[in-house]
């Protein structure tokens, strides 16, 4: 049983069988980072990803896979057939920009899934991701959260309009289900429920 | 005030339930600790020194009187007995237990109330003036459009996790009390010549370790832009807002960093996607919200009484509370009081479950009802007759709540500090409260006359030290508190951050220190001067010369 949660049609299940492949980077030089002694947990917006060497030691398994977004910019030349095939997707991390992508690849709706990586749960940028994915530039495919997805989160990713949420390893999926419903009627207007609730109820 | 209706009552409900949820997986071991923080504390609860603390919300700081009971029935039931105003116009407690609180937000969800994000890296509290709605040199009433802003920051989904804390405050007056230039957004509401209401939009102010006034970024935003505009400039934050330094990662640092020109850019671009969009205010909404602010039921008075007049005359405790505490009101017969909650000995801003009764009792027999909080940490009855005054000062004289130093030295805004605070430096409490005692006397505190004395524990600056007109900050140095002092910091229309004046002081010197500040003050005021004008005029050299005077070189050299 993966630990997969997505949505369709409103209702949320937890899929048996992916069928995606996530693809990762090597692992390469760490560089840890410190202020005042303190190990810096974020990456700015906008910093760099991976080396040349991390991107070109990357695999590629057959089958439906999803791209680290650095890979993909290298590499795209390798993938055509298989973009045409709908089986690739691309990663973005946390601080990567959805404009680099969208500079690239201008229809995004070549890739039948999108996903953001959250690298910690408390950083809110993936939000604005998804936002603008959904929002701006039109993707329609899956948009999936991966990383460090906790159930407490995922009310304010769905809004943002993420609708596959794979759920940290060491949780359950099962009890993360519940959180999706934490509130049935937002004030706000957002990717998911346009309309704030004033506009969408007679409010007297 | 606004009241709830079943979607707002839902959405709190549904809050509680969900922080019930959070706090039993936190106890069963199921949230780790960083799992579970940002969580409580976007509920307003700290873990502190000695008891967690639960901040709760008070939008804008307009109260009614059961909320106020309410407010009053938590302190005696979960906590020791009392209650805190803070500097947000929010109540705090300084002992709950974690595993009530969940209850204790069941409690306030009865009243309309609840904590949701009144600590936390997402949008705070709304802020504003005490005087809202009744004030005469009000422009536009600011508490629609204060709500309209609580309701689409509350669970606003893209905004829950910034980089780090968001605070807003509104003004609709000339004279502002909001502090907007000391907000990460502070919106300035007016009408131009042809009667449009309109938004000057401040932006990257803030007080902490790096105090920053904000720049205008928007001379004259159309009130129904006011959401999409915010969305434009929160996206760019939460987007390119530095979370690799918790000191450097207020929206501030990013306008200070672009430059406001660079950043007004950028959130034009972004803006361009959000203006007209479904968030945009309507006129039927912005009625809608409005009704709830309307006028209360005002007598059609004099704007004098005959019996106020002699009662003032007679008694000289009286008149000097009402010179201190009375306020202009717009409404002729009727003033705004303010019950000062800064007692010499008690912690400036505390106040007991039973004065909170008390409170609630004078707000439903003198004014309609409703009352407010301020971010000096004072009370206010915002509709009080005139002929009513002296019956109300009595009340509240005997309850300890009319100590007539409203604006004066002994008014002091202080944050909780190193008595209950985890992240102070330093305690602050005790310093004000030697300051409160040195100036005790109240005909020397009246010959002062107006200072407003700002005391922070550390450098996130929660007593709002860089724009006091005497700032007081601990600093830690090899494990010993010590106190910067400054002067020359302001709130206001003409803003401007204090400047420290020198070497640290131990603890026991704070207040003289204070004491030689006023005399050099004393001593060279002009009639009409104030303190702070007497700093701005003679600059601060003279003010250092007389605090240093005797002071050995070597100890100088303990400098923070």
């Amino acid at each position: 049983m993966s630990n997969l949660i997505k949505l369709q049609n409103g209702a949320a299940a937890i899929v048996a069988v992916d069928g995606w492949q996530i693809v990762r980077l090597p692992v390469g030089e760490v560089e840890v980072k410190k202020q005042a002694g303190k190990v810096v947990l974020f990456k700015l917006t906008g910093a760099e990803s991976a080396t040349a060497e991390q991107i070109a030691a990357t695999e590629i398994p057959a089958g439906k896979v999803v791209l680290p977004l650095s890979v993909w910019l290298a590499r795209k030349a390798e993938f055509a057939a298989r973009v045409a095939a709908g089986e690739v997707g691309v990663w973005l991390e946390t601080h990567e920009l959805v404009e680099t992508l969208v500079a690239d690849q201008p229809d995004l709706n070549v890739f039948p899934l999108i996903a953001v990586f959250i690298e910690r749960f408390a950083d809110g940028r993936a939000y604005s991701t998804g936002a603008l994915l959904r929002s701006r530039f039109g993707f329609k495919g899956e948009l999936r959260a991966l990383g460090d997805v906790l159930r407490d989160q995922l009310f304010f990713l769905k809004r943002c309009g993420f609708d596959a949420f794979d759920i940290r390893a060491d949780r359950s999926a099962e009890d993360a289900l519940a959180s999706l419903k934490d509130f049935s009627e937002p004030y706000q207007g957002a990717t998911v429920i346009e309309q704030p609730v004033w506009r969408r109820h007679a409010r007297g | 005030m606004y009241k709830y209706d079943q979607y707002d009552q839902q959405l709190v409900n549904e809050r509680v339930a969900q922080y019930r949820d959070q706090t039993r997986r936190y106890l069963a071991g199921e949230l780790k600790e960083e799992e579970f923080r940002p969580l409580r504390l976007q509920n307003g609860l700290y873990i502190q020194r000695y008891a967690p603390m639960l901040r709760v919300a008070v939008p804008y700081g307009l109260l009614n009187s059961n909320q106020i009971r309410k407010i009053a029935h938590i302190a005696r039931t979960y906590d020791k007995g009392y209650a805190h105003v803070s500097t947000r116009q929010n109540f705090q407690y300084n002992w709950p237990e974690l595993k009530n609180v969940p209850d204790i937000l069941a409690e306030l969800a009865t009243v309309q109330m609840h904590a949701i994000q009144t600590s936390g890296n997402c949008i705070r509290n709304v802020t504003t003036d005490q005087f809202a709605g009744i004030a005469p040199d009000e422009v536009v009433d600011p508490r629609p459009l204060a709500e309209i802003l609580r309701q689409w920051s509350t669970f606003h989904p893209e905004f829950a996790l910034l980089p780090r804390k968001f605070k807003f405050a509104v003004s609709g007056t000339t004279n502002d009390r909001a502090v907007v230039q000391m907000h990460d957004i502070g919106l300035e509401f007016y009408r131009n010549a042809a009667n449009e209401l309109l938004i000057k939009v401040w932006a990257g102010g803030g007080l902490g370790r790096t105090p920053i006034l904000g720049e205008v970024i928007e001379e004259a935003l159309p009130w129904q832009h006011m959401l999409t505009y915010a969305e434009a400039i929160i996206r760019v934050y939460n987007r390119h807002g530095r979370r690799d330094n918790a000191y450097k990662a207020r929206i501030k640092i990013l306008v200070k960093a672009l430059g406001i020109e660079e950043f007004k850019r950028q959130v034009e671009a972004e803006w361009a996607f959000h203006k007209d969009g479904p968030n945009t205010i309507t006129q039927a909404e912005f009625d809608r919200v409005a009704k709830f602010f309307t006028e209360p039921a005002y007598a059609q008075l004099a704007d004098s009484d005959a019996g106020f007049d002699a009662k003032r005359a007679e008694e000289k405790a009286f008149a000097n509370w009402v010179k201190r505490n009375v306020h202009a009101h717009r409404q002729p017969g009727y003033r705004a009081v303010t019950l000062s909650l800064k007692v010499t000995g008690v912690a400036p801003g505390d106040i007991t479950d039973k004065q909170l009764d008390l409170v609630a009792d004078l707000a439903d027999k003198y004014s309609f009802g409703e009352l407010r909080t301020t971010h000096e940490q004072n009370i206010v009855l915002s509709d009080v007759k005139l002929g009513d005054l002296y019956a109300l000062w009595q009340e509240a004289r005997a309850a300890g709540l009319a100590t007539p130093n409203i604006g004066l030295i002994t008014d002091i805004i202080c944050c909780p500090g190193g008595s209950f605070c985890d992240l102070a430096n330093a305690k602050s409490i005790p310093i004000a409260e030697s300051i409160q005692q040195l100036f005790d006397d109240l005909d020397y505190q009246h010959d002062i006359g107006d200072l407003e004395l700002n005391i922070s524990g550390c450098m996130n600056s929660c007593g709002h030290h860089h724009v006091g007109h005497i700032g007081v900050l601990g600093v830690d140095k090899n494990d010993e508190e010590w106190y910067q002092v400054s002067i020359g910091g302001k709130q206001g229309n003409d803003a401007s951050l204090g400047s420290v004046i020198g070497p640290s002081f131990a603890a026991d010197e704070v207040a003289g220190v204070v004491k030689r500040l006023i005399d050099v003050y004393l001593e060279n005021r002009t009639p009409e001067e104030r303190f702070i004008d007497t700093v701005r005029r003679l600059g601060a050299a003279p003010f250092k010369e007389r605090v240093y005077a005797d002071r050995q070189p070597g100890k100088q050299k303990v400098e923070a």
